[in-house]
């Protein structure tokens, strides 16, 4: 046998293998060969009881050479996270990138960035809502400035999007609902833009949150883009950015925050303070949630016909844990 | 012999096409005209029999004659009937002529019920209908696990915070904030850029701002302090008494909406306490 020790396949009641001094397994032993189950269990918290050993003691002993160096020591090691990990994205948009600027000066945006057109949105729902849409929905329209919402009634949106470009509407939203929550979002933005689907998770109704604020006033609010690197993600940050109106009205202090780490997108929406001049004081009022981005289609929102920009597709891109797309 | 096989199945033995429920039985046979369990609409107790059944948008009239009964595979005859909803109606007379009244009146019945439920799925079909998209319990959790590591990692409240500041610095929010600290940092970048002439008159504004950050700095997280600041800066030490209560009704006044802070409100009126003039800097850095 391969043990290459003496008390294997203790009894059951054991609590644990005891601390090896130091013990000698033959090179080419490998604990998931052990065929018993409780040996190899056993063998198994061995092994990672000495491999925490050895990292305490290799720790201790680098904290010694440390201090011992002092001041010439070696900085410390950064720790690897996930966003430092990250695969690089070969779309990242670079801030001085010519060919990007000149692109976003002629997409379907450039009217707004231009001032040209004011915002004007429409928030809608898919067919009879629950009352928590619903309520949603109205803290929503309290949120971005310039929205209405109207009820579905079973008309068909190929039919609505006609009928709101006729009312000079800029934008459409849909919350999609299931079982009385809502879980999906369609932003669209009218004379022809993109349409982009997002799945929507952890809703937060106002009276959901914790210590906030009053109600948010009818002041424009500042918006804040944080994140979108790629320009995939450069897209979806101007869509956002077209919801609200280009001047923020400062006395308001309000800001509406969408945050992108890791593919999801996180909505917040504060009213700040400045204490000082280093310290500034947030406090959430209004609803909050989160948003993973399905897909972008071309044109405005057609599922059969529709020229799809990007898809989420699991197969591809879920494989790497570290790899994003916004 | 109808009779007798309605003996055994109908009321004593077992059927296997019978259902039964608390009020009603039912019959579960494919050729049964009203799909109850009775001795008139029973497929098996009756040697003479007719149903209408409908394939594929089709309806068929099946009939049953006791020429047949002992020819199992010919025993149900049957008639395409007309897409033509009155045509149909005739064949049904036509063919089930000197039949018994129950199973034509039957018949036809079950005949109008088909045609409108496929006139109903026809006008569902062209309608928008709901897609079910089954969910992955795995993926379900695997996002939702994602998705609370991204809200860690995310840091929001620092990440807005850090931004709203950098917006302070860019001077996005022009004159609005009037902090003595950033106007010193602002005149100090203009003291390295400019002349002398302009710096001794800076010079002077330092010794301002020198005086009035002992103030400042003392009550540092008062939120009241910004307030506070404007008119530091501005007004002589004689006059901060007075403008400070005047200033603080009319502050809260003026910013309507204001969420102040609880400990903040509860800081204001130890100021108010406070006495005049030389010992003021005294009992602020004590309630401080």
């Amino acid at each position: 046998a391969g043990d290459g020790s003496g008390p294997g396949g203790s009894a059951a009641g054991d609590g644990g293998p005891p601390a090896p001094e130091r013990v000698l397994f033959p090179p080419t032993f490998s604990v998931s060969e052990i065929k018993n189950k409780q040996r190899r269990h056993f063998m198994f918290l061995r092994w990672k009881q000495q491999q925490r050993k050895e990292k305490l003691a290799a720790r201790r002993k680098r904290r010694k050479e440390r201090e011992a160096l002092g001041d010439k020591a070696p900085p410390k090691a950064i720790p690897k996270t996930i966003e430092n990990q990250r695969v690089y994205d070969e779309t990242t948009v670079d801030p001085n990138d010519e060919e990007v600027a000149f692109d976003e000066a002629t997409d379907e945006f450039a009217p707004y960035f231009n001032r040209q057109t004011v915002p004007k949105i429409l928030i809608t729902t898919s067919d009879r809502p629950r009352g928590r849409t619903v309520r949603f929905c109205e803290q929503l329209a309290t949120v971005i400035p310039n929205s209405h919402v109207y009820y579905r009634r079973g008309l068909a949106l190929k039919r609505i999007i006609p009928q709101c470009i006729a009312r000079d509407f800029t934008d459409l939203i849909v919350i999609n609902e299931d079982r009385k929550i809502p879980n999906g979002l369609v932003l669209s933005h009218l004379p022809d833009g993109p349409t982009a689907h997002f799945r929507m998770s952890s809703v937060r109704l106002r009276k959901e949150i914790k210590r906030k604020g009053k109600e948010p006033t009818e002041h424009v609010p500042e918006v804040i883009l944080n994140n979108f690197t790629t320009r995939l993600g450069h897209s979806i940050g101007r869509m956002f950015a077209s919801l609200f109106p280009h001047d923020p009205q400062f006395i308001g202090r309000q800001v509406a925050t969408f945050h992108n780490q890791r593919d999801y997108i996180f909505f917040r929406f504060h009213r700040y303070i400045f204490k000082s001049e280093k310290k500034v004081g947030i406090q959430e009022l209004g609803p909050r949630f989160t948003l993973k981005l399905r897909s972008l289609q071309k044109g405005t929102f057609d599922s059969k016909f529709g020229e799809y920009e990007w898809i989420h597709k699991r197969r591809e891109m879920d494989t790497s844990r570290r790899k994003f797309h916004l | 012999s109808s009779q007798v096989v309605w003996d055994t199945l109908g009321n004593r033995q077992f059927c296997s096409y019978k259902i039964t429920t608390k009020t009603q039985n039912f019959c579960r046979n494919e050729y049964n005209i009203t799909g109850l369990c009775n001795r008139s609409s029973c497929p098996l107790a009756n040697s003479q029999y007719a149903t209408v059944r409908e394939e594929k948008g089709r309806c068929y009239l099946y009939m049953k004659t006791i020429e047949r009964a002992p020819f199992p595979r010919r025993l149900w005859e049957r008639v395409l009937l007309s897409k033509n909803y009155e045509k149909a109606l005739e064949e049904i007379d036509e063919n089930l002529i000197y039949w018994p009244r129950f199973i034509r009146h039957k018949c036809k019945q079950r005949f109008t019920k088909i045609t409108q439920y496929l006139i109903r799925i026809r006008k569902l079909t062209l309608k928008r209908q709901r897609k079910l998209v089954p969910l992955r319990r795995k993926i379900e959790r695997r996002e939702k696990r994602r998705e609370e590591k991204a809200l860690i990692a995310a840091q929001l409240d620092n990440a807005i915070e850090k931004e709203l500041l950098e917006r302070l610095k860019q001077d996005t929010y022009g004159d609005i904030y009037n902090f003595p600290i950033h106007a010193f940092d602002k005149a100090l970048q203009q003291q390295e850029a400019e002349s002398e002439s302009e710096s001794d008159a800076e010079q002077e504004e330092d010794d301002e701002d020198v005086d009035n950050r002992e103030f400042v700095e003392a009550d540092d997280s008062d939120l009241s302090d910004f307030e506070d600041m404007d008119k530091l800066e501005t007004s002589s030490e004689e006059e901060q008494e007075e403008e400070e209560e005047v200033e603080k009704k009319s502050v809260s006044k003026s910013k309507g909406k204001t969420p102040l802070k609880g400990p903040a409100r509860r800081k204001r009126p130890y100021i108010e306490i406070e006495y005049e003039e030389e010992t003021e800097p005294a009992t602020k850095t004590k309630a401080a």
